[in-house]
């Protein structure tokens, strides 16, 4: 199926050109061109960013997963909460869940301070939020599938048999 | 005082391939598409298997010929994958690395003077065993006309009909040449009505990209004159853990085994355990890394022709084998690539004279790597073709 083995390369890396995609498939770059277009038209690909590792860089950058637990009434379903949530620009992701708690919320911001004043000013306020619980990123070792870290060293020797 | 080598060693030329690992190594940021092994870690639940039988302090030796339940994997696979019936008991013999059971092979089938008639181009080692154990090296040429596939004119005119034993290798390193049934099945003939053994290396067996593996033990009448090899290095990435094992008759493994158990008593017990689930649960693992060469084999191919050197169209292990674009030899090529843009490829005359005029590429790479060193490759056909 070219739709999935294209989506799955974009996903590896979005920056493969048409042309390489199309060698590593076997399509034509048309046929390429086209997937990827439909695919973002359908709104199957919502769009490209870079796999970043922060502490690589000297600038802090601090994130948090906050569990967040609702009560809903009447008038207010989960919907309307995440489509209030998701217009913060601070938070990153944000999932609906089963099991202990309702919400799975990632928060970036430039410090710890910055972070706990977003939530303790715009997310616990929020009158169907019951809890909040904050938890600091100490180190990430894999995002979005791609390890972080030292990076793979190719240790193996250059010639071999 | 100084050691007096054996006529046998002396006779073994250093590897072609040496010289260009001091370069490499002087070098920084060296793209190496000069490697014959997975860049893949094992599949988990293989190494995890292997961890476990270490904390039950499972180290001591196992039998000679490899553990029995292994053996029994071992030919339920060959069974069901390659159409080949061998008994555990006296058929099967597991090694330290395929490399063993070839050198098992060798010493145990060839007598000082014997022909041993041997595909090229072909894996390095095939020669300096024959050479060790005191035989002679009867090469026959396979050329890019005939897709780099063995056939009986090239065994007629290589004069392999009086040879002793032909030692053949499909997928092929390095050129990535398959042998399909129909084309097997002339050679096997000719096996037969010469009275040849034959030894089939058949490590990149998985890794074929198009149709099935054949194994030229499969044919009527082969059974009985072939040895397979095979191993875990290649289809399930472990080649640090050196196992392989070979397939034949009782007679012949039994000879095998006669060496094996003064020299090696037996193969490393951890990687039989790794091997043991490796059989048991890894083909998903396996079919993921195959879908993954295949995806970079045909970037490659066509990265090539794009440069403007012709490739021939692999279609199995992980090498492909273009041609130095004119007033290049592949040494010469090799070297200037590596010293200019940093890119490690092995020139194809290490694998036998007829592979003058290629380079072995390996594309057990990453696809990111691999597109660069391609972008460096063209940079470097284009200042100088
Ligand atoms: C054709 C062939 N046979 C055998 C081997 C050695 O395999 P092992 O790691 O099982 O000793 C190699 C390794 O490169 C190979 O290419």
């Amino acid at each position: 199926m070219s739709e999935r083995e294209v989506l799955e390369l974009l996903r590896e890396n979005a920056r493969y050109s048409t042309a390489d995609i199309a060698r590593m498939t076997d399509l034509e770059e048309s046929e390429v061109e086209a997937t990827v277009e439909e695919l973002e038209a359908a709104g199957v690909v919502r769009g490209y960013q870079a796999v970043v590792d922060w502490d690589k860089l000297e600038d802090e950058r601090v994130r948090a997963e906050v569990e967040l637990n609702v009560t809903l009434d009447r008038e207010t379903g989960y919907d309307d909460i995440a489509e209030r949530l998701a217009r913060f620009p601070q938070v990153k992701a944000l999932r609906l869940i089963s099991g202990d708690y309702d919400f799975d919320m990632e928060v970036e911001g430039d410090s710890i301070r910055e972070v706990s004043q977003f939530i303790s000013e715009k997310v616990a306020p929020v009158p169907e939020i019951t809890q909040t619980v904050t938890h600091y990123v100490m180190t990430s070792y894999k995002e979005n599938g791609i390890e972080l870290g030292d990076g793979e060293d190719d240790d193996r020797l250059s010639y071999s048999p | 005082m100084t050691f007096e080598l054996s006529d046998r060693v002396q006779a073994v030329p250093p590897s072609g391939i040496r010289r260009f690992f001091e370069i490499a190594e002087e070098r920084d940021e060296v793209i190496s598409l000069g490697v014959g092994e997975p860049d893949f870690a094992t599949p988990w639940a293989a190494r995890d298997a292997a961890i476990a039988s270490l904390e039950q302090g499972k180290t001591s030796y196992t039998a000679n010929r490899g553990k029995r339940e292994l053996r029994e994997s071992i030919a339920d696979y060959v069974a069901d994958r390659f159409d080949l019936g061998y008994d555990p008991d006296e058929e099967i013999i597991v090694t330290t690395g395929a490399s063993e059971a070839v050198d098992l092979a060798f010493r145990a089938f060839v007598n000082p003077g014997d022909t041993v008639a041997v595909a090229q181009p072909c894996y390095i080692s095939y020669e300096p065993g024959v050479t060790f154990a005191g035989g002679e090296v009867l090469p026959v040429p396979t050329t890019e006309e005939d897709d780099f596939r063995l056939t009986v004119e090239s065994l007629e005119q290589a004069g392999a009909a009086d040879a002793d034993m032909l030692v053949i290798c499909y997928p092929n390193n390095p050129t990535g040449a398959i042998m399909p049934a129909e084309d097997l099945e002339p050679i096997a003939e000719f096996a037969r009505e010469h009275d040849l053994t034959v030894l089939s290396d058949e490590i990149y067996a998985e890794l074929t990209y198009d149709g099935e593996h054949t194994s030229i033990a499969s044919f009527e009448g082969m059974r009985e004159r072939t040895i397979v090899f095979n191993g875990f290095s290649k289809a399930y990435a472990m080649t640090g853990l050196r196992l392989g094992y070979a397939l034949g008759p009782a007679d012949a493994i039994a000879a095998m085994n006669k060496i094996h158990q003064y020299t090696m008593l037996s193969a490393p017990t951890t990687p039989q355990y790794a091997a043991l689930e490796a059989l048991d649960t890894c083909d998903n693992d396996v079919r993921e890394m195959v879908e993954e060469y295949d995806r970079r084999r045909q970037f490659v191919l066509s990265r090539f022709r794009e440069i403007g050197m012709d490739v021939f169209e692999a279609k199995g292990a992980f090498y492909c084998f273009p041609e130095v674009p004119d007033g290049f030899t592949a040494e010469e090529f090799a070297e200037e690539v590596l010293r200019e843009q940093g890119v490690a490829v092995v020139p194809g005359d290490v694998f036998g004279d007829v592979g003058e005029g290629h380079l072995r590429v390996s594309y057990a790479t990453g696809l990111g790597d691999l597109r660069q060193a391609l972008n460096r490759i063209e940079a470097f056909v284009e200042e100088h073709a």
